[in-house]
């Protein structure tokens, strides 16, 4: 296990932020948190990475321990964090020079190295400019090639593409992937996008109110909800008549049309329409994370714009100065 | 403990970005410029201290008061750092804290002596007696000054936490420490409560030292500014490194 945690839990006063979590990571994976907006995510990757000190319990990253051996722990690391960290009056390149310089990147092979993320992230027309002109995607790329550049043994992504147009996303996720194939490279990513946590991760902890309320693959966190997803509008739906078949697991209205979670549904579908009476349409699709998170928590994992888009975090970064 | 690259880096990330940010350099030294033209020469014209004018007299004390707040306020300002921006990335490095603080701490200093740097230049303009022996001495000694304030600067900053705070370290910090200084005045003609005070003030002896360099004129004995501003500092780096080690990262 590359990564351990021991009731970690940190309280901002009387609120509690991350509850006693535990989590095994394994060296190689993929392994993504998954939840809204406030579950905690940012908090424990913080603790992690040893820029917040836990309230109580215990973490250990490649075998070092976060309160006791931070020195470790920081070498072991890379880090992608949620809020733009790249410094926009210096280039991309000084930027990744500075970084090479903190982590001893060894004089000889300092320009290489840069050369090469450069290159993996696509940055090569616009390493010499300052990022202040780069686009909210070209310095979230930057910010991935610095994590990476001194080959850490765990990287963390905190919320890679949070407010990133869907072009841009498809990059960084297709950046992602192919780090993971090529450098072998544990990977902690922290999302509210279900797609993303389902296109990158190999198992996923879904988060929500400091508290990990179920860890899986997403396969097996998908067959947890029970079924498939069959979508009727109707009027006047019988819920208590549909709940009662013995082949759906859950039903539930939601404007103007029922969700039902079905069991095998290429046999069901046909008994299912018989005995709900008039519909005025079906839809069957398959079960989202969405739908594991509803399943579990009863609410939805809303999108992430509260948060603002990258470029609105930039802006407020430059207005706190 | 302290390693070189690192402080190199730290510093150098510093440096770059004071000389990109032109509004930053400009302001520095128009301020204190202004302060030399209207206090000097306006309310000061027909006064003489020691046998110089007012304007010559209070030109060591407009070089530390401007070097005093540039100082200070670069230290401060790690309230924000520590929000975004690079401070962030600093801190999950694999590097001591206390690299990284006299790393941040050199950088302060850097502003501090482009901005002495070229005030002296221009009080070799407006006629102030400057050889090139004090010139340099003068340099020496805004240089300690610097290190102390900047670092008193990074020890507050790093210890608080939102812009209130902020606003109190300028009204019950900054403006004291140059009020209570003899910056603009000759600290033996003060009444004792108020001399007292003055005593307490480190700055009061980067001022006296400067005093004594430029223009010869000089209260306490030489080893003894240097001994305080030297102990000051060193007292003010040991804190603000258990300081950055405590440091979190604030929302
Ligand atoms: N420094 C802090 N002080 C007080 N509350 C905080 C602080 N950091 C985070 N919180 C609170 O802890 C909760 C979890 O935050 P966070 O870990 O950022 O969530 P996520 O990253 O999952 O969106 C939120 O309710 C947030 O307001
Ligand atoms: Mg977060």
């Amino acid at each position: 296990m590359i990564i351990t945690t021991n009731d970690l839990t940190k309280k901002f006063g009387n609120f509690t932020a991350v509850d006693k979590l535990n989590i095994e990571i394994e060296e190689g994976e993929v392994f993504g948190l998954l939840g809204p907006n406030g579950a905690g995510k940012t908090t424990t990757i913080s603790m992690l990475c040893t820029i917040l000190k836990p309230t109580s319990g215990s973490a250990k990253v490649n075998g070092f321990d976060v309160s006791a051996q931070p020195s470790k722990v920081r070498s072991s690391i890379g880090i992608v964090f949620q809020e733009p960290s790249v410094d926009d009056l210096l280039t991309g390149r000084e930027n990744l020079e500075i970084h090479a310089m903190l982590y001893k990147i060894p004089r000889e092979v300092r320009k290489r190295r840069i050369g090469e993320v450069i290159s993996l992230v696509g940055l090569e027309d616009r390493a010499d400019d300052v990022t202040r002109v780069y686009s909210g995607g070209m310095r979230r790329r930057l910010e991935l090639a610095r994590g990476l550049m001194h080959h850490p043994k765990v990287l963390f992504l905190d919320e890679p593409t949070l407010g990133l147009d869907p072009q841009t996303r498809e990059h960084i996720w297709d950046y992602i992937k192919k780090l993971s194939k090529e450098e072998e490279m544990t990977m902690v990513l922290t999302t509210h996008y279900m797609e993303e946590a389902d296109m990158l991760c190999n198992r996923i902890a879904i988060m929500d109110a400091g508290k990990i309320v179920v860890l899986d693959n997403s396969t097996n966190l998908k067959k947890k909800v029970g079924g498939d997803i069959v979508v009727l509008k109707m009027d006047n739906p019988n819920l208590e008549k549909i709940r009662k078949l013995s082949f759906v697991t859950s039903a539930e209205s939601k404007d103007g049309s029922v969700q039902i979670v079905i069991k095998d549904v290429d046999r069901n579908l046909q008994k299912l329409l018989c005995k709900v009476g008039r519909i005025k349409s079906v839809e069957v699709r398959p079960v989202t994370l969405n739908d594991v998170f509803i399943h579990y928590t009863g609410k939805e994992i809303r999108g992430g714009e509260e948060e603002g888009s990258y470029w609105d975090r930039i802006m407020r970064s430059e207005v706190n100065r | 403990m302290i390693d070189a690259e690192a402080v190199y880096a730290v510093w150098l990330r510093e440096f770059k970005v004071y000389l990109r940010e032109k509004e930053r350099v400009i302001s520095s030294f128009v301020s204190p410029i202004l302060w030399l033209i209207v206090f000097g020469s306006g309310l000061g014209a027909s006064v003489s201290l020691h046998g110089v004018s007012y304007q010559v007299f209070i030109y060591p004390g407009v070089l530390s008061m401007a070097l005093l707040f540039t100082s200070v306020f670069y230290g401060i300002y790690i309230i924000w750092d520590r929000k975004l921006d690079f401070l962030k990335e600093v801190l999950v490095a694999p590097v001591s804290r206390s690299s990284i603080f006299v790393g941040k701490m050199l950088g302060g200093c850097t502003d501090a002596m482009m901005q002495s740097l070229i005030l002296l230049v221009l009080g070799v303009l407006i006629g102030i007696p400057l050889t090139p022996a004090t010139f340099i001495y003068s340099l020496l000694i805004l240089f300690l000054t610097s290190v102390a304030m900047v670092s008193l600067g990074l020890v507050l900053g790093s210890n608080l936490t939102n812009q209130e705070a902020f606003n109190l370290v300028i009204n019950f910090v900054i403006w004291p420490l140059f009020f209570f200084s003899g910056a603009l005045f000759d600290v033996t003609t003060l009444p004792p409560w108020l001399s007292t005070i003055t005593y307490l003030n480190p700055l009061t002896y980067g001022v006296d030292l400067l005093r004594g360099a430029i223009l010869n004129v000089q209260v306490f004995p030489t080893y003894l500014d240097f001994s305080v501003l030297i102990v000051f500092s060193l007292v003010m780096m040991w804190l603000g490194t258990v300081s950055f080690g405590r440091m979190q990262q604030s929302k």
